[in-house]
């Protein structure tokens, strides 16, 4: 969600304007494919740790403090997913034309309202395959959770890390677990790989 | 809704800079050779593409200040562009719809748009289910349901094939007459303009090289584009009395009296072609080689070099009478009776 939110405007951004600076966005955008993610939670920790800089200015400004908390597992997923999404969006509004967005500006569409009601659900497949594939990525994630969340059960604690616990305590419940992730994951990429993927 | 604009844009080395105005109810065509800008024009009428430098004034309204949206223009794009996951209802509605009209009102607003072009019974249908002419007029709806001040027609029968080119063009006369406000119709066929607009404008190269109304427009061209778009034989030359002198020093003999700088045209049906020298009446007579010879119509058109390069219809029953071949050489009249002259 968080991704969908922050990534399609962002995707926009960098198919639709020229501005300077825009391949540097997008380097910094596709920096977590690249990196391990361990690297990039000490990366998240770093900028938004308490003593981090922009952490330490929302600590002392809002009381609020991301580093292990539910909150920043959603941070530190949305980090190593998003450029998933940013990369399969941004490659449909290319293939969009655009002047289906200027055909709708002459009957009066603001560029929100032409966004919303012709660019969107042209794009709308590309988008789906962004997300499940962002999806797909926060599914899996493990090491900037790990980092940046920790493994506080019930509060931070992914499925990912409960697996990994698991193994070291519990081998047959590491393998019930690992089994029904690879389950939900298999059948939801099935169910919406034919409706929306190949599409 | 008069529209009165000045339109300058740079682009590259190419450079547009127009007139256009245009009155409440007038059709106006844009016609010119591909590359003319054309449809460059069009763009910044519809707030497409920035002006350089000029204005554009509808209705006492600066329309180049505003965006796109706020203009209230109605285009019909060259490829119609109808939003693919939209009934074509839907796409008559947008308008509406973006002008504050509520769903349920935009559609049976659209609903009488789409009776009006005569798809009553495709209202559900998505575009790709549509035939070229279907498209067009849902194209030409959606524009119109927007109640625009002026609209705006981007080659809008290009892409029909020539049958259903006919009957399109016949309805978008009778929809363009009902439309109250001033249109602008690019097209590079001349048909399509002498049909459907009341007042010609001629660009070449970004400029506008001439204005005038149909009649005008074909019996006096001014540019050797229009010239051949209209089908006469046009040069340009220095009169004085009933004589032409062309550059190169060639002399046509003309029915009507001019002075000064002076175009003279006249149609290819009007040159005779003989083997030898004739004698006899006309005034104009000279050597001509023949360059290439092609069809046209029932006759054939033959071009001819010499001392001013001339075309001429002669029927097939004459060509293989006079041998016509490239590189044969025989002599062009013209009666003085069909030149005819005008200023410059």
């Amino acid at each position: 969600m968080v991704c969908l939110i922050l990534g399609v405007p962002l995707a926009w951004v960098l198919a639709r304007t020229d501005f300077p600076g825009r391949r540097l966005v997008r380097a910094l955008v596709t920096v977590p494919l690249v990196l391990p993610p361990v690297v990039g939670g000490v990366a998240l920790l770093l900028v938004f740790g308490r003593r981090g800089l922009v952490g330490g200015w929302l600590d002392q400004n809002f009381g609020v403090s991301l580093p292990f908390t539910t909150a920043g597992v959603v941070v530190a997923e949305a980090f190593v997913a998003m450029p998933f999404l940013v990369i399969a969006v941004e490659g449909a509004l290319r293939g969009a034309d655009a002047r289906y967005e200027e055909a709708a500006a002459t009957l009066g569409a603001t560029r929100w309202t032409a966004f919303r009601r012709v660019t969107l659900p042209l794009i709308a497949p590309g988008v789906a395959a962004g997300a499940v594939l962002c999806w797909a990525r926060a599914l899996g994630e493990f090491g900037a959770t790990i980092t940046f969340a920790g493994n506080f059960p019930g509060r931070t604690q992914t499925m990912p890390l409960a697996v990994y616990l698991a193994l070291e305590q519990d081998v047959d419940a590491a393998i019930v677990l690992s089994l029904v992730l690879l389950a939900v994951s298999v059948g939801i990429l099935a169910a919406l790989r034919d409706k929306w993927v190949a599409a | 809704m008069t529209l009165s604009s000045s339109i300058k844009i740079k682009r590259g080395d190419f450079t547009l800079d127009i007139e256009l105005t245009a009155a409440p109810g007038e059709v106006v065509a844009l016609l010119g050779p591909n590359g003319a800008g054309k449809t460059t024009a069009l763009r910044a009428l519809a707030g497409l593409l920035p002006l350089d430098d000029g204005r554009i004034d509808l209705d006492g309204i600066r329309l180049d200040q505003l965006a796109p949206e706020q203009r209230r223009i109605g285009v019909v794009f060259q490829d119609y562009l109808l939003f693919p996951h939209l009934t074509a209802l839907d796409n008559v509605a947008f308008g509406p719809r973006c002008h504050g009209v509520p769903r349920a009102e935009a559609r049976q607003q659209a609903q009488g748009w789409l009776a009006r072009v005569g798809l009553a019974e495709h209202v559900r249908k998505k575009p790709r289910q549509l035939s070229g002419g279907q498209a067009q007029r849902v194209a030409l709806a959606r524009a119109l349901a927007g109640e625009p001040r002026m609209l705006l027609l981007d080659e809008p029968l290009a892409a029909l094939d020539a049958r259903t080119r006919l009957d399109t063009r016949a309805q978008l006369r009778g929809h363009l007459t009902a439309f109250g406000g001033a249109t602008i119709l690019v097209t590079h066929d001349p048909l399509d303009a002498l049909m459907l607009a009341d007042r010609l404008v001629i660009i070449e190269d970004g400029r506008v090289v001439q204005t005038g109304d149909a009649a005008t427009i074909t019996a006096q061209p001014r540019t050797d584009y229009v010239a051949r778009l209209v089908g006469l034989n046009l040069y340009r030359g220095h009169a004085s009395g009933s004589t032409v002198r062309l550059p190169g020093g060639f002399d046509l003999v003309t029915a009507a009296e001019e002075s000064g700088e002076v175009f003279v045209a006249f149609p290819p049906s009007a040159v005779a072609l003989y083997p030898s020298r004739p004698d006899g009446s006309p005034r104009n007579t000279w050597p001509a080689t023949v360059s290439t010879v092609s069809r046209q119509g029932d006759a054939l058109r033959i071009e001819l070099g010499g001392p001013i390069p001339v075309a001429a219809d002669v029927t097939p029953a004459a060509a293989v009478h006079l041998g016509l071949e490239p590189g044969r050489e025989l002599w062009a009249t013209v009666k003085a009776t069909e030149v005819r002259s005008y200023r410059a």
